[in-house]
């Protein structure tokens, strides 16, 4: 990584329209090496992968196709499938995509490539 | 104070803070137009999602058709929110990272081609009109039933209040103008939500209001008292489904899907400034969305019960006010066919097709109405639009919480038409005029085109509010049918498929459309008589087609990829580049 990279990046942050085309194929590309681009390809696909298997088993498995099945259990008075179908999935939703973004995060960083500049930016943590 | 009083000061205080916005918000460059200068806070875009998200459709209807739907309406609880999870887990990283103006921007760069960047632009435009018409009947109910002005006045003061803020802000003025409409909407929703909990189950959180007990003091668990009442009344039990599993699955599946490729949803992550912040604001989004989504199906419930309670039984001068109010809006009807005098709320529609009235009042004084009787011994139709708007005053809650849902109601419908309206000037534009058509634009005549097609754009959208074609409702289906077929697969295989060329998206998105269009067109238009499981591909209704046009889609993509040249070197080295997070810019025209 070179300082090079730093300055196309953040200049871009100032909004300078002097119509500089970035090009999508230049710099950061040629730092990150194919290796560790694959691996970090990789990771992201599993950590994906993972996430979705929950997210159909909450919503497709439990709401719907084993929902009479749940039924039979109660949960917080709720029959446990229906509460899946109506209340249960929606929450696990939410918590899955914060899990995403703070596991995406680590796993930027592990490799690499996380787009956290040096210098402050705009929006920031909330 | 009366409603119409109160409603005409809630209105007009959430329009004047929607205008204030507009001004201190103008847009100054095509980036500020299409993309909010790119500098958006991902909190503050998260509540400008949502509320970009969840449209009159979400706040108006939902709870409503749950309300009669039942079990069944979880396809909507989790459609939506499910879908949502599908675009911020496999598109808006990547969508962002891409950083350029519109949906067809990426589909025509991502396979080389004018007519895919043509095939997505008519797609986006269609989806777009058509949910557009949905949000200004929204408005028009609004407005003729608490404001008692004509729906085309009504529909005109809020295409006047798009206009300010839409075309001078662009989606600057969108974006800040949204998140204050989250703030309404949201207020709104949960007002009468916990009163009503609070009324029924003695609980102030709705989401567990709904498991707990009659606050009445039968002891009973309100689930039970309605599943009870229901089957009393000849209905399914609310908590027993009516449509099969696998319906239930696919339209599930088409709703996740499709919601997941509307393009005004997505456009909202050009708007964050790196990688990392489109994934926080799709997690922020997500949460203000989930408050509404979980309220509504506690919603439903209460509505239900209220419902048969405060009509069933009753003579009709005895009926509460709401009832008749809707009645002459036209969206309640009586008839009379034991001539008891008193309204009899059974299952079955009461009559064919939805009320015309005729007009002359009948012996207990309702409207007439000329419609062909049915066998049932039911004698109510009521529309479903209606149940959250006329909740509080089915719950007999204080005025000003009737005109809170009114100012409610118009946020969501407001917010989404606004965004709608975006992409399809961004689409006009910026991929068919300066992309396709005339390349030597300059930025200034773009943004002034871009204001031009956004009030074109407006004015067809208002005209489908005023004169609401008699098709709006059957083709609510084709907007995330449509777009479960065509945009969601090529954008997902363009990103995790480096290997997807132009020939097999294009074909892939060709065969999914025109299978979706024409399994839907059939069954809805063509062959109505035969709309009925017996006759549907795999037991799938028009409403869940889509996720098998998607499976169409992806398959012919594959087959077609397989046996045609691969993309040219520039564009996987595209497609690496947007699955890295490092290096993004603010979203532009890259020239």
């Amino acid at each position: 990584m070179t300082g090079d990279q730093t300055d196309t990046t953040s200049s871009v942050f100032h909004h300078d329209d002097q119509g500089n085309p970035i090009g999508h194929t230049s710099h950061d590309n040629e730092a990150v090496s194919k290796s560790r681009m694959s691996a970090y390809w990789r990771a992201n696909l599993k950590f994906l992968g993972a996430l979705l298997v929950v997210w159909f088993a909450v919503s497709f498995g439990a709401g719907i196709i084993f929902a009479d099945t749940l039924d039979q259990y109660s949960f917080l008075g709720f029959p446990l499938g229906f509460w899946f179908s109506q209340q249960g999935a929606i929450y696990v939703f939410v918590v899955l995509i914060f899990i995403y973004v703070i596991g995406m995060n680590r796993i930027d960083k592990i490799h690499g490539v996380d787009d956290d500049e040096s210098s402050p930016t705009t929006g920031g943590s909330a | 104070m009366a409603v119409q009083t109160l409603t005409y000061i809630f209105v007009g205080l959430t329009f004047g803070l929607y205008i204030a916005i507009a001004l201190w918000s103008r847009a100054r460059s095509t980036t500020d137009f299409y993309v909010a200068g790119g500098g958006v806070n991902p909190v503050i875009n998260g509540m400008a999602t949502a509320a970009d998200w969840m449209s009159a459709a979400s706040f108006i209807s939902m709870a409503g058709i749950i309300a009669f739907m039942g079990r069944d309406g979880a396809v909507y609880l989790l459609g939506w929110t499910g879908g949502y999870v599908l675009l911020a887990l496999l598109l808006a990283p990547y969508l962002r990272k891409f950083g350029q103006f519109t949906v067809p921007d990426f589909i025509g760069e991502r396979y080389y081609s004018r007519a895919a960047r043509v095939v997505a632009v008519i797609c986006l435009v269609f989806i777009s009109f058509t949910y557009i018409a949905g949000q200004m009947r929204g408005v028009g109910i609004v407005f003729s039933r608490f404001l008692e002005v004509h729906i085309a006045t009504g529909v005109l003061i809020g295409m006047g209040i798009v206009f300010i803020y839409a075309v001078l802000g662009g989606m600057k003025g969108i974006t800040y103008t949204q998140a204050a409409q989250y703030c309404v909407l949201i207020f709104a929703y949960m007002v009468p939500a916990i009163f009503i909990s609070l009324l029924v189950s003695g609980s102030p959180i709705p989401q567990l209001g709904f498991a707990g007990t009659m606050a009445d003091g039968s002891g009973r668990a309100v689930l039970e008292t309605l599943d009870a009442t229901l089957l009393d009344l000849g209905f399914g039990a609310y908590t027993d489904g009516a449509r099969s599993t696998i319906d239930i699955f696919a339209i599930t599946a088409a709703l996740m899907i499709g919601t997941a490729g509307l393009p005004h949803v997505i456009v909202r992550f050009f708007t964050v400034p790196k990688v990392s912040d489109a994934r926080r604001s799709a997690g922020w989004a997500l949460m203000f969305i989930a408050i509404l989504y979980t309220t509504a199906p506690a919603v439903a419930v209460f509505a239900r019960i209220n419902f048969v309670e405060s009509v069933n039984g009753k003579p009709y001068d005895e009926t509460p006010a709401w009832f008749r109010n809707w009645e002459d809006i036209g969206l309640v009807a009586w008839q009379d066919k034991n001539d008891d005098g008193r309204l009899q709320y059974r299952a079955g529609a009461p009559f064919a097709g939805a009320p015309s009235f005729s007009d002359t009042r009948g012996d207990s004084g309702e409207r007439l109405i000329t419609n062909t009787t049915t066998e049932t011994a039911n004698e109510v139709y009521v529309d479903r639009d209606i149940i959250v708007l006329a909740n509080p005053e089915i719950a007999a809650l204080p005025n000003w919480v009737v005109a809170l849902v009114a100012a409610g109601g118009l946020a969501a419908a407001l917010s989404t038409a606004a965004g709608l309206l975006l992409v399809i000037s961004a689409a006009v534009s910026h991929d068919l005029l300066k992309k396709t058509f005339s390349p030597n634009l300059s930025e200034r005549q773009e943004l002034l085109y871009a204001r031009i097609a956004i009030a074109v754009a407006l004015g067809l959208a208002g005209l489908f509010g005023i004169y609401p074609p008699a098709f709006v409702a059957q083709v609510v289906a084709f907007a995330f049918g449509l777009a479960a077929a065509s945009l969601f697969p090529a954008i997902l295989l363009g990103v995790f498929s480096k290997r997807m060329n132009k020939e097999g998206a294009i074909a892939g998105m060709i065969v999914g459309l025109i299978f979706t269009f024409g399994y839907i067109v059939y069954f809805k238009f063509v062959s109505p008589g035969s709309n009925t499981a017996a006759y549907w591909l795999f037991g799938i209704s028009p409403e869940g087609i889509g996720f098998i046009g998607a499976a169409l889609n992806f398959a012919v993509a594959g087959i077609v990829a397989r046996f045609t040249a691969p993309p040219p070197d520039a564009v996987q080295d595209l497609v690496d580049d947007i699955r890295l997070p490092s290096g993004a810019g603010v979203a532009r025209d890259h020239g």
